[in-house]
Parts: structure tokens; sequence; C-alpha cells
């Protein structure tokens, strides 16, 4: 799928390190298409293969397999300082030896522009990151978050195509991750830069990102706006990692879940009769009076109280435990007591049909 | 528990060993210096306080003579080693283990391990033949047999500041358009110098001061200060030679600080 506005495909690529008995499939055929302009995520578990993903596309390291592509151009076999993309390091990687400017210049001296053109980018760099006063510091003086601008400074001043971020947030503390995060999509904005951020926070994708790549073992298991990505899951993997989810196992009878004797919900058009694992968020959950039109019959177990809303823990006729979460109700009343049998319902259009 | 941690400063006699030591290290250094002040001819009686030695070192045509030659040695042979030094610490750090890599690692060091006498009867045999087979006399035999022994001595340091070196930053460096080339030249060397300059320094010192080797190197009129003093202190005694050698401590002490300057760790 090859558009107009794509800026990197990557088309089935795949990354072993080692040979023989010690070969490891760090990346297992992976294929994305990043749009210009966009707020791109990688997320996924620890060891997933997202740096990997991120040393290929910068050219530290070569694909055993598949195609990188940048604006059309194949540009996997290239070495880094040969591709229009820039980094922003874990642990910045600032250079000791040079001062908050000089490292801001150093890529585009190595690109070789002329002096007066690299003096007034550093300008707008700094003014950009709001690092002006400490132009003149040498980098081991800075704090964390500063350390975090001038890199990104740095990586931004040679105006790549693309910025690919791993894990910059993640050396900060709560407070300045927040800022960070307002800052990042600020400049993003103002510079108008394709970023690739890649995190292992699923709160910092869903609110950060335009679209997020979910990986898991060396596969992206799906791509889409983190909006898609939360409501629509694909499969149970994407379903339990981002967010909180209740699993329950339906057998398919022409085109329907039967999910309890008289609780059946239609499925999409060409469903197989079989088994098939549903997912239903825990806010979507209703609790009924029990023996309700509809409803499944559950056993209450505990409830946890958050303020806002309260977490209600319940075993269905089956075994299956799932959880339900009510709002707390403007006069207070306590909610439902350990032991007491309810029903729970959901509406048809909270239900997803996951692949597995 | 702290109590029943062994502390050898406790044991009973620790000062009074620590003290000898101390005297019998720098006792002597400490008289030398002070009768090379001497105003009398004696180097065991105090007769005042004068420069006549450091005057009549500084007019002596031959220690002028073999101090330019050890000099010239010393600065051949550290330049000589450091660039070997650091292109081996380059390629025993900035390459994935390999095999056979130990051995490489200990044939480095080598002049460290192998008792100086064996290397300098080596040395001997080979450039005798080595002679023999070119008719070349010069001083290019003790630079290089110099160069030889010096080049654990600067790589040592050398090796310390690479491995010490993030190597993200080189990454960083390509990733920001620089070749190989320019990444060593801008981010790698310039990161590195410190050390560079450390072992380079030790080496100095280390050839400055060697007699053993350039005894049995050296051709006839090739004294170097180290093998001159020697050969003097066999004639007759003069404050000429503590004031040399006062020099010469003063010369190695202030290049041994500036090492220990530039390796300690930046707090
Ligand atoms: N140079 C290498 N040699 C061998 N295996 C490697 C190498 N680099 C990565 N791997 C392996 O590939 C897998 C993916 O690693 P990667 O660093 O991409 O994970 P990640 O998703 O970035 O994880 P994290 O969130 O912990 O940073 C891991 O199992 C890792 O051990
Ligand atoms: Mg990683």
């Amino acid at each position: 799928m090859s558009s107009d506005d794509a800026l990197i495909e990557i088309v089935d690529v795949t990354k072993a390190f080692g040979a023989g008995e010690r070969r490891f499939l760090a990346l297992g055929g992976v294929n994305a298409t990043i749009r210009k302009g966009e707020f791109f995520t990688l997320l996924g578990p620890s060891g997933c293969g997202k740096t990997t993903l991120l040393r290929l596309i910068a050219g530290f390291e070569l694909p055993s397999s598949g195609e990188i592509r940048l604006d059309g151009q194949e540009i996997g076999h290239l070495p880094p300082f040969r591709r229009p993309v820039n980094t922003v390091f874990q642990n910045y990687a600032l250079f000791p030896h040079m001062t908050v400017a000089q490292n801001i210049a150093f890529g585009l001296e190595m690109l070789g522009k002329p002096k007066a053109e690299i003096a007034a980018t550093v300008e707008r760099m700094l003014t950009l990151v709001k690092m002006t006063e400490l132009a003149g510091r040498r980098t081991d003086q800075l704090s964390g978050g500063q350390q975090q601008r001038v890199a990104l400074a740095r990586a931004l001043a040679p105006q790549p195509k693309l910025l690919l971020l791993d894990e910059p947030l993640s050396a900060l503390d709560l407070k300045l991750r927040k800022e960070m995060q307002v800052e990042l999509k600020r400049i993003q904005h103002e510079t108008g830069i394709t970023f690739i951020f890649v995190t292992h926070d699923q709160e910092e994708a869903l609110t950060m990102s335009d679209r997020i790549a979910v990986m898991s073992r060396g596969q992206i298991l799906q791509i889409g706006t983190p909006r898609e990505i939360y409501a629509h899951p694909t499969n149970r993997f994407v379903a339990d990692f981002i967010g909180e989810t209740n699993f329950l196992r339906a057998a398919v009878k022409g085109g329907r879940a039967v999910l309890g004797p008289g609780v059946e919900l239609p499925l999409a058009a060409g469903t197989a009769d079989g088994e098939v694992t549903l997912a239903i968020r825990p806010e979507h959950i209703r609790l009924v009076p029990e023996g309700a039109a509809g409803a499944l019959s559950a056993t209450v177990g505990d409830a946890t109280y958050f303020g806002t809303d309260s977490h209600v823990h319940l075993t269905l006729a089956d075994g299956t435990g799932i959880v339900a979460r009510q709002q707390t109700d403007p006069e207070g009343t306590q909610g439902p007591q350990a032991g007491a049998v309810l029903g729970v319902t959901f509406p048809p259009s909270a239900v997803q049909v996951l692949e597995d | 528990m702290a109590s029943r941690t062994f502390v050898a400063a406790r044991l009973p006699g620790f000062s009074t060993i620590a003290i000898a030591v101390f005297i019998a290290l720098y006792l002597p250094i400490a008289m030398l210096m002070i009768y090379s002040f001497n105003a009398g001819d004696s180097i065991a009686i105090w007769d005042g306080f004068s420069f006549q030695w450091y005057e009549r070192a500084w007019e002596n045509d031959k220690v002028k003579e073999v101090t330019i030659r050890s000099l010239i040695i010393a600065a051949s042979a550290a330049s000589i080693s450091t660039v070997a030094a650091t292109m081996a610490a380059l390629a025993t750090t900035r390459k994935k283990p390999f095999r056979g890599q130990t051995g490489i690692y200990v044939a480095i060091n080598q002049p460290l391990m192998v008792p100086e006498i064996v290397t300098a009867v080596a040395l001997l045999i080979f450039f005798a033949s080595v002679k023999v087979a070119t008719g070349y006399q010069g001083l290019g035999y003790l630079i290089l047999a110099h160069s030889a022994f010096c080049v654990p001595f600067a790589y040592l340091p050398i090796r310390a500041r690479l491995e010490g070196m993030n190597l993200t930053l080189e990454t960083a460096a390509a990733d920001l358009y620089a070749t190989p080339w320019r990444t060593f030249r801008y981010v790698t060397l310039p990161i590195l110098a410190p050390g560079i300059v450390a072992g380079m320094m030790l080496a100095f010192v280390t050839s400055l001061d060697d007699v053993v080797i350039t005894l049995f190197v050296k051709s006839a009129g090739q004294d170097t200060l180290p093998t001159y003093l020697l050969a003097q202190i066999r004639r007759q005694v003069t404050g000429e030679v503590n004031a040399i050698s006062t020099v010469l401590l003063a010369l190695t002490v202030i290049l041994l600080t500036t090492f220990f300057l530039l390796t300690r760790k930046r707090s």
C-alpha cells in the first residue's frame, strides 16, 4: 500500500542476530507505512524489538531481509551518515567535549553548511527548545531535562525527514515527563517533522500519538489510531496490553455469539460457526437486577472503591472472572455487596471479536 | 561488625614498619637533593648552600650532549609508542571480542612481564645482525628499542580512557552525518586526548630513565643521561650527579603529576 503521503515504508523486514544455534529472530516480518508529518509510536513490552526496528531505520543495523523505503527510495543498505534521519538517544549521547551550541551545530557542520546558516539554525533550535541562556554550557553541567532538550535540538537541527526517539522520556521523573510530553508535541507541531517514538508506557502512547503500532515478539500486531487500538483491538495481546479487558469465550451459531441461555450478540457477517474470544472493557459492563432480559447472571466477589469509580469483581455462571467499572453515583449509595447475585449486560457495539 | 573486619593498620608494629619504609624510600632522595646544593666538594659533609654543582653541570659539555641525546630518544620513542599504543587500544576495544585477543593483550604488555635483561639481550643480538647487514650505526636502534618497551606504558592509560568512553557517542556522530573518519577525528580522538597525552608522558618518563636496555643496545659514544651518570659514579661521585638527578627527579614529578591529574576521573 504505497500512497502519496507515505514517508517510510517498511516491507517484510526481518532481523536476526547471531548464527546457527544462537540465531535469534528479533524482528520476524514487519510491515508498516508511516505518513509524512505523523507522530507514530511503537508500543510493546520489553524485548519485543522496538529498538531493533528503530536501529534498522536509522542505519545502525542492516536488515536480514526486506526493504526500508524513504520517499520511495530503498535506504535499508545505506550507512547512517547517508540517511536524512536523526535519532534522540535514550541516554542522550551528548558530546561531553562540546558546549550545548557546538552539540547542536555538529550535524550541520558535518553536512558542510555555511557558517552563517549554522549559526542561525543553532539560534533557532535553542529558542525552539528554550535553552538560549545555556548555549555556552558544557553538557555535563546540565540537568536530565536540559540534556533531553539539547539532544532534541541536536537531532532536529539538520532538518531530517524523520526523527527517531527511543524512549526519550523514560529517564525523567513523572512531573518532568508530563512536561516534556507536551513539549514534544509542540515541537513536532512547529517543525512538521515526522516522529517515530518508542515507549512501553501505554498512557504515553495513547495521549501523544497520531497512530500506534503495537508490537510483540518481533511482530507488529496492530496499527491504528489510539481510539482504534483501544476500542477495537483485533487480538488478545493488544486488548490485554492496552488498558484493562475482560475476555469471554462464546459459541458462534448462525452468525451470533451465544454467551448463555437467552444471551446472544450479533456478530459481523461471515463469522464461521465455532468458538471465539470476545473482549469487553470494564467500563462497558452494566450491572442490572438478576434475571433481567438478556443478562448473564453473576456473583459479586469484592468491590474496590477508587473515588470517581469502583471496580466490581464478578464471577459468571461458567466460572469466568470479570471486572466491571461503575461510576460513583451522585447520591453516594453503597455499591454491590459481596455475595450478591446480579445480572450483567453489555451493548453489542462494545464487544470486540478477537482473532487469536 | 566493623571491629571484626581485618584492618592491616591495626596490626601491632604496623606504624613502625610504615615509617621505616617511608624513611628508606625518601631519606636517600632527600639527602641527594640536599647535597646537590652543597657548597663543599664532599657529598657527605655539609659546607653551606650554593648552586655550584648546577652551574658545573650546566657548563659540562658532556652532560649537555647526553641530555640532548636522552631527550631526542625519549621524545621519539614516546611519539612512536603512543601512536602504536593508540592503534592497539582502538583495535582491542573497538571490535567485538575475537579469538586470540588475550594473546594480543599479553603480547602488547610483554615488556611489563618479561625480565628487562632478557629483552635487552634479545635486542642486542637482533640489532647486532642488523648492524652487520646494513652498516647503520645511528640512534635508530635506541629509538626503536625504547619505542618497543614504552608501548605498554602508553597503551594502558589510553585503553582505560577508551573503555570508559560511551560507545553511543560514536553512533550519535554517525547519525549526525559524520563519516567513520570524521567520527574518529571529531569525537573519539578529542575524548581520548587526555589518555593519549597521559600515555605519552608515561612513555617519555619510562624512556628517559632506562638503563638496562640502553646499556645493551647503544653503540660506542651513545651514552644517555642515565648511562652517563652510571659511568660517572663508577669513577668518582661529585655533587654534579646530585644536581643532575635532582633536575631529572623534578621533571619526572612534574610529568607524573600531570599524568595523574589527566587520568583522574572527573567528579
Ligand atoms: N545485538 C544484538 N545481539 C543479539 N540479540 C539482540 C541484539 N540486539 C537486540 N537483541 C535481542 O533482540 C530482542 C529485541 O531487542 P530490542 O532492543 O529491540 O527490544 P526493545 O523492544 O527495544 O526492548 P526494551 O523495551 O527493553 O528497550 C531482544 O530479545 C534482544 O535480546
Ligand atoms: Mg529498547
